[in-house]
């Protein structure tokens, strides 16, 4: 006996269900208002009920653009900008490798990629200590 | 706390309810059997069996032109009867109370006419009400008994409708506001009109072996 | 003892980037269930706070909380540990055993007086003067009566602690109870589950840091935030329920299909858990994505709830017995006080006066 010979089925008809219609209105409307006021905004995916049908479905439907960023801080995380520009899908992952939040960020960079102020004044600090010693 | 309500309900208020309905009419009906009927001294016209079996079958079905109670009264009567026929016996939660009860299962029916059902039920048995205020004979003739089973009877079939939607409450309060409320018409049941669930086929058999007796065939 | 520094000081001496601080932030908001955009407000109040003190007592228990809790994905038990609090005691985790293990619960008893956070994993056994369960000769009630008095607020760790769980189950031969029945006079805090959602854990201490208050409590004591909903409501299954579409049994075409697991025994529409959504396992799935019902472990009384496997309409208790004993005694007395209600009628047939020609004669 092989895995085929076990009878799993895929879920594909999932126009019953709906879920991934209503978020996908939800980013419409979400980036309608940043194209208007540039208001960025996030939507946490870990708190929405998917199937993991309904998941695939929604990762092929906003598909992947043409950027892409990683972060190595404690653990990695992914970051790219979807087949929609402005539309940004953010995944964190702990040391472990499990995925500790995943969101949705409308944004035209998200904010975690900008430097942070603080971290800019300790490099600035640590560059003129560098300096002075030569 | 609502935890064990819901326990206490599917539990032992259960177990009471039911022990209770089951005493109430196996005592009411024996005991009316148990009476009996004066001996007829007359000749035999015809056969009391057929006679009374074909009433029996015949009164399941809407009549009016021989109904002095008005057609609405009829008509209003059979959609809440069916109505409430259907959800409690073909509601595939209710298939599973039996099925764990009396080791007993059919198909169920498809939800889109469970709900149907329901909401006619529910229908009907707020337009009877409203008549029964309105016409001013049924006023009359009703006392507390029947505005008592009224509520009884209506109270298992709006909560029932309420859990399967979901609605005004969290499914916890609605399931164990549901079966408390089944659990009352239980206990109630054998001891009012509502014992008319059993007993109306015995005299709808009795009426039909008079008449079979005496030779009239209807 | 060491005076407790502040997170940031803590991370800034790790050499841990303000941007990962930051996403850490990011991570706690989605445990918490917060909107995403406030994990900066997060990070701003998270940077200030001293770490708490905290006493992890373990009684009537399994283990299984703690084991949980190692395995909280998020942060990672260490992060969680030994930079947002610092755990003073807990016997299974800690280093030091024996008397020493003692000494270090009492010092920090005596310490943080009034602002240490109690952690109780395990019911607590109160028959016999509570000599089931014992720690290095004393018993769990002393300890907890003890612990609890200096204690900021109390976090119920687990069905037992929370509501007695399986010790309290019928017939309850220890007299298990729940931390909150003993304890009426400090906040408490219940986190049930058997196990807890080891994030829900994390997620309710990092709301206490963060907000320095407990969280919204539900009527159970337990966190909104976590326990407003049921699994029901946030079930991916949930249309195949509303369009009456159930799996009969666990390998029939609908439990291939992933209809509604109801009729097999899901207690998923009475439970208030974050399962369909948090998940287990660093958010791989649940019991009901992995085709089995939900048992309702986080809900009081679980364990008497009947078997696991009967659908919520089935009775809890035998009902048929009941009605067949009921039958049965219908029948004797209906026969019984209907032999007496005959009797009657023949005799009042017996002696009714026969109306003759005379007496109509004389009218």
């Amino acid at each position: 006996m092989s895995l085929d010979d076990i009878s799993i089925k895929i879920a594909t008809d999932l126009n019953s269900i709906g879920s991934i219609d209503a978020l996908l209105n939800e980013i419409a409307t979400r980036l309608a208002r940043f194209v208007a006021t540039g208001e960025s905004a996030m939507i946490d995916l870990k708190s929405l009920p998917f199937s993991p049908a309904e998941y695939e479905a929604l990762r092929t439907t906003l598909g992947r653009g043409e950027v892409t960023a990683r972060l190595e801080t404690i653990g990695d995380s992914e970051l790219y900008e979807t087949h929609y520009p402005g539309v940004w899908w953010v995944t964190h992952y702990n040391v472990e490798g499990d995925v500790v939040a995943e969101l949705i960020e409308i944004a035209a960079v998200p904010a975690i990629l900008h430097s942070q102020p603080e971290d800019v004044q300790d490099g600035l600090e640590r560059l003129q200590q560098q300096l002075s010693k030569k | 706390m609502e935890q064990e309500l819901l326990l206490w309900v599917r539990g032992t208020g259960l177990q009471i309810a039911a022990a209770v309905f089951v005493f109430g009419m196996v005592y009411r009906m024996l005991h009316l059997l148990m009476l009996g009927r004066k001996m007829s001294l007359a000749a035999p016209r015809g056969s009391e069996w057929s006679g009374g079996l074909r009433t029996m079958w015949k009164r399941s079905f809407v009549s009016t032109k021989l109904s002095a109670r008005g057609n609405f009264t009829v008509i209003a009567g059979f959609i809440f009867h069916i109505g409430f026929f259907i959800t409690l016996f073909f509601l595939s939660q209710h298939i599973e109370l039996f099925r764990a009860v009396l080791s007993l299962h059919w198909p169920a029916m498809p939800r889109g006419v469970i709900d149907i059902s329901a909401v006619l039920a529910i229908g009907a048995m707020v337009a009877l009400l409203v008549h029964r205020f309105v016409d001013p004979v049924k006023r009359l003739l009703s006392d507390y008994q029947d505005y008592l089973t009224w509520a009884l009877s209506f109270l298992p079939l709006l909560t029932g409708f309420m859990l399967l939607r979901e609605i005004g409450f969290e499914y916890i309060t609605l399931l164990t506001l549901h079966i408390a409320s089944v659990e009352l018409l239980l206990v109630v049941a054998p001891f009012t009109k509502l014992a008319h669930m059993f007993s109306t086929f015995i005299s709808r058999w009795y009426n039909g072996a008079v008449n079979g007796f005496k030779g009239i065939n209807i | 003892m060491k005076e407790h520094e502040t997170l940031e000081q803590r991370l800034q001496e790790q050499g841990i980037s303000r941007r990962s601080f930051l996403k850490f932030c990011a991570a706690m908001a989605t445990m918490m269930a917060l909107p995403p955009s406030s994990a900066s407000a997060i990070a701003a109040t998270l940077a200030k706070v001293k770490r708490p003190s905290v006493i992890w007592l373990s009684f009537q228990e399994c283990t299984g909380c703690t084991e949980s809790l190692t395995r909280s994905h998020s942060p990672t038990l260490e992060s969680m540990i030994f930079d947002m609090v610092s755990l003073d005691y807990h016997h299974t985790l800690q280093a030091a055993s024996g008397f020493a293990a003692e000494q270090a619960r009492e010092d920090a008893m005596k310490e943080f007086h009034g602002q240490y956070l109690l952690l109780v994993d395990g019911s607590i056994p109160i028959k016999d003067g509570g000599v089931y369960s014992t720690i290095a000769g004393r018993t769990n009630l002393d300890m907890l009566l003890e612990a609890a008095q200096g204690a900021a607020a109390i976090v119920a760790v687990g069905s037992c602690a929370a509501f007695g769980g399986l010790p309290n189950a019928q017939p309850n031969p220890t007299g298990a109870v729940a931390v909150s029945d003993l304890i009426k006079n400090k906040p408490i805090i219940n986190i049930s589950g058997c196990p807890p959602i080891p994030a829900v854990i994390t997620g309710v201490l990092a709301h206490y840091l963060t907000f320095g208050a407990l969280p919204a409590l539900d009527d159970q004591g337990r966190p909104k935030a976590f326990y407003g909903e049921t699994i029901h409501d946030r079930c991916y299954r949930r249309p195949f329920y509303d369009q009456g579409k159930f799996a009969k049994t666990f390998d029939d075409e609908g439990a291939r299909n992933g209809w509604c697991l109801y009729e097999l025994g899901c207690k998923g529409p009475t439970t208030h858990n974050a399962c369909a959504t948090t998940k287990w396992n660093g958010g791989t799935s649940f019991p009901i994505e992995s085709g089995h019902g939900c048992i309702g472990c986080s809900e009081p009384k679980f364990w008497d709830a009947g078997s696991f496997y009967a659908p919520l309409p089935a009775p809890t208790a035998d009902v048929s017995s009941a009605a067949k004993a009921a039958a049965v005694i219908g029948a004797v007395a209906a026969v019984a006080v209907g032999a007496i209600d005959r009797g009657k009628k023949t005799q009042a047939q017996q002696s009714r006066e026969k109306l003759t020609v005379d007496d109509l004669k004389g009218e």
